[in-house]
């Protein structure tokens, strides 16, 4: 090493100008479209001065509802890079045959495969589901804002941080090449030398903290900030499925931090926690992995349930079929979710009364869902159904996802998972159940509560343009995957020698391909709702004749979300409400005490996006540097005592007054 | 519902003021010198079984150190973090509990797993440390 | 919008007194961090609960090179537990001092109680630097890794809890024992005799027991 090259990677470490893939033609044209794009956005931002309003009320705003709103918008940015690279695999794979080595070589498909499991998981069903609940919870159990405002935008930042890590890996550098769960010991130094691994490691660690956080916040929110009334047995059951997932969250995200930990262990500092020798063990980190791993499913899918809980009974008009039997499977499946993790690796060996105990577990929590889904069924059992949107998802949901829930029966089998292991059978499977169940929840939600967050419906036209194209297209690109996968078809393969298979890639692709024309129609109904708002305007704050408290105010709602507490007598708070009649309040409005806005969150993720940046590109005097930082800006942080303010009476009153007006031209133009 | 729900309900709401004060139970000198004493006596057994080694049998002793672990850690919990089933109306100790029950399955789960993988799939292991 | 017509006798005032919290205050500021924060507890334990299963399952792994017996000095670890032991209690003290109200005598205690965390971190330096110069280090063998991890993590946090406790005496000293530093002196109270918890295990299960192999 010449000394001109020691300065170099002291000052930049590993970064130099060969770590940009400048020789690669697909991601250079990714750039420049990204490049262009950006510029654009922020040549618009800056033109029409937004940037100052953007600081002020989004980024700094600790109000739960624009988190959560910010969420769904990350989740849905980071949802189009991930189904690019869907796409990518699918055309991959559809064209791969016959000698021809398609168009992605080895080292940049095996990058798209991790990245698209990495950032649907991490970066989109995680930011959607936390944003659902965000927005939702408070609002449901009549609070003003969830416990820590502050840590609520702290969460979202970090969540953010991560996902920038991960996009900037796409064009400084590389992404990791070892699937969704990096493995060792293939993720170790010795085998994945480069900064891909650690990419991935400090994108996880850094998202991992804003997520465990935001746990901690929602369940203190549900268990503290309850409407007087509100018992626990009388949370909506949306509320009730948040809390146990956070729950999951706090006990299982930790787990991940740990496990991650010890790989950067291994990677920097050469110690031996899953390298093969020196008394290493890398089917540990497997099984540590998976007790994160397992609970995260059921993290993403419990609030779902939520969702088509809430969807289901505001839509067929009545209360939902067996509440405390939902409650109780809710609070089942989070326990048994501890006790399933080995399923995901039966073929380790440990032998056949492990993976005896392991499969019984994983039928058995099969029954609490099973129960969830008699209950839907009940609901909906000669009731006046609305096939609205939310409602259409909610019953392509329960087709899909039951299928998708036999197949996972299937795979609980331990010697049928000895021949369907890391088949493509799996892969359709949990797509099976991840897109049939969180995905459509999500866009069940999307439907149900835009209104609620926006003051206008969404247009139905496109939106079941969508639905079809979503519905048949997931049928169409993994059907063939069931099909290849029981002839014993791997997961993961970048070429395939035999032509036979070609025809189901084909179709595959097809479907990938319908799922696409899906997205574009929702884009296209978000765009158009927009533009036609004043026709889809909904001044009532309670489009669906709903039944929970979160459309008992206005939407959207004023920042401190009721000016008056409800007080809670029954389960179905705002339908009990409405059945009694009970006038709002109209005077005597108070001052009421908020949390004031803050940028310390973006700043201290700012600085930990630029810490993770240095440790991955080995930059120790900037990690030191940005540590120091970090912890500085943090203590810095707890020496601001005035964080509150008081909305004064005045403004409440003027807000309560124009709402009754608007209640009033709408009873008037009603009768 | 019924009355006691209602009245259950105030627990749920920030609403009482007091329990800013109330929810967490604070210690008293009598306490924290009841803890400090316990604890030094019930870490000083433990070393003192195994530094002097009085009892022959080793995994005897590691059942009565682990017994006094544990006991160690109950007196913590109480006297100097003030567990009860009353503070912040019983959800410290419902997290608690909770926690110990996913601890006691990660650790005994890991171990057991870990064990039969090992046992099955290498069944020289035992031999390995003996080799570089 | 109603659907039943209210009962007469009920007038439109009654039914909003029913359904909404006409008489309501301020939430008490920081009523949930107490809640909060012990939720944190909780996650951190996980995070020492894999450490201990990690060392559960790796400990016995010595890949040819020196196992506990070899390594571990019993009183050097009985003074460390002392140390700790008695910052628990003095912490306590400055709890007691707090609930009186008598700033001088909080921060006296705090003190007492960060040379206490400190003499552990000094103890344990030492004892890392000791076993690093005999090559017992953390690459030599995943029991060692599994070692250092476990009881490093431990030493880690009892630095966060001592840098925060510099903090808080600074706090303290700039605006007394107001709500908002009580809430954080109760704070760091629990997290300290919950890393004396953790080190009850980490002195039993790494040290004695391995002792015992």
């Amino acid at each position: 090493m010449t000394s001109q090259d020691q300065h170099w990677s002291m000052l930049f470490g590993r970064l130099s100008l060969e770590s940009l893939p400048l020789h690669e033609p697909i991601i250079v044209a990714t750039f420049a479209a990204v490049a262009l794009g950006g510029a654009a956005l922020v040549g618009a931002l800056t033109w029409f001065r937004l940037w100052g309003y953007l600081w002020r009320e989004w980024f700094t705003s600790v109000d739960h509802k624009k988190i959560g709103i910010m969420y769904m918008v990350l989740g849905l940015v980071m949802f189009l890079r991930g189904f690019a690279d869907a796409v990518m695999m699918r055309i991959q794979q559809a064209i791969a045959f016959n000698g021809s080595e398609g168009y992605l070589n080895s080292h940049h498909y095996d990058q798209v495969f991790t990245a698209h499991g990495v950032i649907m998981i991490f970066f989109v069903a995680m930011p959607f589901v936390t944003g659902l609940m965000n927005y939702v919870v408070p609002l449901q159990i009549g609070a003003r804002d969830v416990s820590f405002p502050f840590l609520n935008n702290f969460s979202f930042w970090m969540t953010t941080a991560g996902a920038v890590l991960v996009m900037a890996s796409l064009f400084v550098g590389e992404f990791a090449q070892t699937g969704w769960l990096a493995y060792p010991p293939l993720s170790g130094i010795a085998y994945s030398p480069g900064v891909g691994v650690d990419y991935y490691i400090w994108a996880l660690q850094i998202a991992g903290v804003g997520t465990t956080l935001s746990g901690i916040n929602l369940i203190a929110t549900i268990v503290k900030m309850r409407a007087p009334g509100m018992t626990m047995m009388r949370m909506p059951v949306f509320t009730w499925t948040s809390l146990c997932t956070n729950v999951l969250i706090v006990a299982s995200f930790p787990v991940l931090t740990a496990v991650l930990a010890l790989l950067s262990l291994d990677r920097y500092v050469g110690t031996n926690f899953f390298t093969n020798d020196f008394g290493g063990s890398p089917m540990m980190y497997v099984n540590l992995i998976w007790i994160w791993g397992h609970p995260e499913v059921y993290i993403l899918i419990l609030p779902i349930f939520g969702v088509f809980s809430e969807v289901t009974a505001t839509f067929c008009g009545k209360r939902l079929f067996g509440y405390s039997s939902m409650v109780y499977a809710t609070v089942v499946i989070t326990i048994l979710s501890y006790l399933v993790w080995l399923h995901h690796f039966f073929t380790m060996g440990s032998g056949a009364s492990v993976n005896s105990f392991f499969g019984i577990t994983t039928m058995v929590i099969s029954i609490p869902t099973g129960a969830k889904l008699f209950n839907w069924l009940f609901t909906m059992y000669r009731a006046r159904i609305r096939f609205d949107l939310p409602m259409m998802w909610t019953v392509a949901f329960m087709l899909t996802f039951v299928i998708g829930g036999m197949t996972g029966v299937l795979l609980a089998v331990p010697p049928a998972d000895f021949v369907l292991h890391n088949s493509l059978f799996l892969i359709a499977h949990f797509h099976n159940v991840i897109i049939g169940g969180v995905v459509f929840g999500v866009f069940a939600a999307i439907n149900y509560w835009w209104p609620k967050a926006f003051g206008f419906r969404l247009d139905p036209f496109w939106g079941k343009i969508s639905f079809w194209c979503w519905v048949v297209g997931f049928w169409l690109a993994f059907t063939p995957l069931y099909v290849m996968g029981l002839m014993g078809v791997t997961r993961r393969l970048r070429v395939f020698d035999d032509p036979s298979l070609q025809i189901w890639f084909v179709i595959a692709a097809i479907g990938a391909g319908l799922i696409a024309c899906g997205i574009a129609a929702m884009l296209i109904q978000y765009a158009v709702s927009i533009i036609r708002r004043d026709q889809l305007r909904d001044e009532s704050g309670d489009p669906w004749n709903g039944r929970t408290l979160e459309w008992a105010t206005s939407s959207p709602p004023p920042n401190y979300n009721f000016a008056f507490t409800p007080v809670v007598h029954d389960l179905d708070a705002w339908d009990e409400m409405k059945r009694a009649g009970a006038p709002r309040p109209a005077g005597n409005f108070r001052a009421i005490h908020m949390p004031k806005n803050t940028g310390a969150g973006i700043i201290l993720a700012g600085i930990s996006t630029v810490c993770g940046f240095a440790l991955i590109w080995h930059i120790w005097w900037l990690a030191g540097v940005s540590l120091a930082a970090l912890l500085i800006t943090a203590i810095a942080h707890t020496f601001n005592y005035a964080r509150d303010f008081h909305i004064p009476a005045e403004t409440v009153a003027e807000t309560e007054a124009e709402r009754a007006r608007q209640l009033a031209a709408l009873k008037g133009a009603a009768a | 519902m019924s009355a006691a729900h209602e009245q259950g309900a105030g627990h749920g709401h920030g609403h009482d003021h007091g329990h800013d004060h109330g929810g967490e139970a604070h210690g008293t000198m009598r306490d924290y010198v009841w803890g400090f004493v316990l604890s030094v006596i019930l870490t000083a057994i433990p070393f003192w079984l195994v530094m002097a080694g009085p009892i022959a049998d080793k995994s005897v002793t590691g059942l009565i150190i682990t017994a006094f672990a544990a006991i160690q850690i109950v007196v913590h919990m109480i006297f100097f973090l003030h567990m009860n089933a009353r503070a912040e109306g019983g959800w410290n100790m419902l997290a608690l509990i909770f926690t110990i029950v996913i601890v006691v399955i990660v650790l005994t789960g890991s171990l057991w797993v870990m064990y039969h993988l090992n046992a099955n799939m290498m069944p020289q292991s035992h031999q390995m440390d003996s080799l570089p | 919008m109603s659907i039943a017509p209210a009962a007469a006798a009920v007038t439109d005032a009654d039914l909003t007194a029913r359904y909404y919290d006409l008489d309501e205050h301020d939430h008490p500021e920081g009523g949930s961090t107490m809640l909060g924060f012990w939720i944190y507890l909780m996650s951190d334990l996980l995070i020492f609960a894999m450490l201990f299963a990690t060392f559960g399952v790796l400990g016995a792994n010595y890949a040819a090179g020196p196992g506990p017996r070899d390594l571990f000095d019993l009183p050097l670890v009985a003074l460390n537990t002392s140390m700790l032991l008695f910052s628990s209690i003095t912490y306590g003290f400055a709890m007691l001092a707090m609930q009186k109200g008598v700033v001088r005598q909080t921060q006296l205690w705090l003190v007492i109680t960060g040379l206490f965390g400190a003499a552990f971190l000094g103890i344990e330096l030492y004892e890392f630097a000791h076993l690093i110069h005999e090559g017992a280090t953390p690459q030599r063998s995943a029991f060692l890794s599994a070692f250092f991890t476990l009881v490093g993590t431990h030493g880690l946090h009892v630095t966060f809890g001592l840098i925060w406790l510099v903090v808080l005496l600074v706090q303290v000293e700039q605006r007394g024992l107001i709500p908002a530093n009580r809430r954080r002196l109760m704070c760091l109270s629990l997290f300290w005799h919950f890393l004396d918890v953790v080190w009850i295990g980490v002195f039993t299960f790494v040290y004695l027991m391995g002792m015992l192999r």
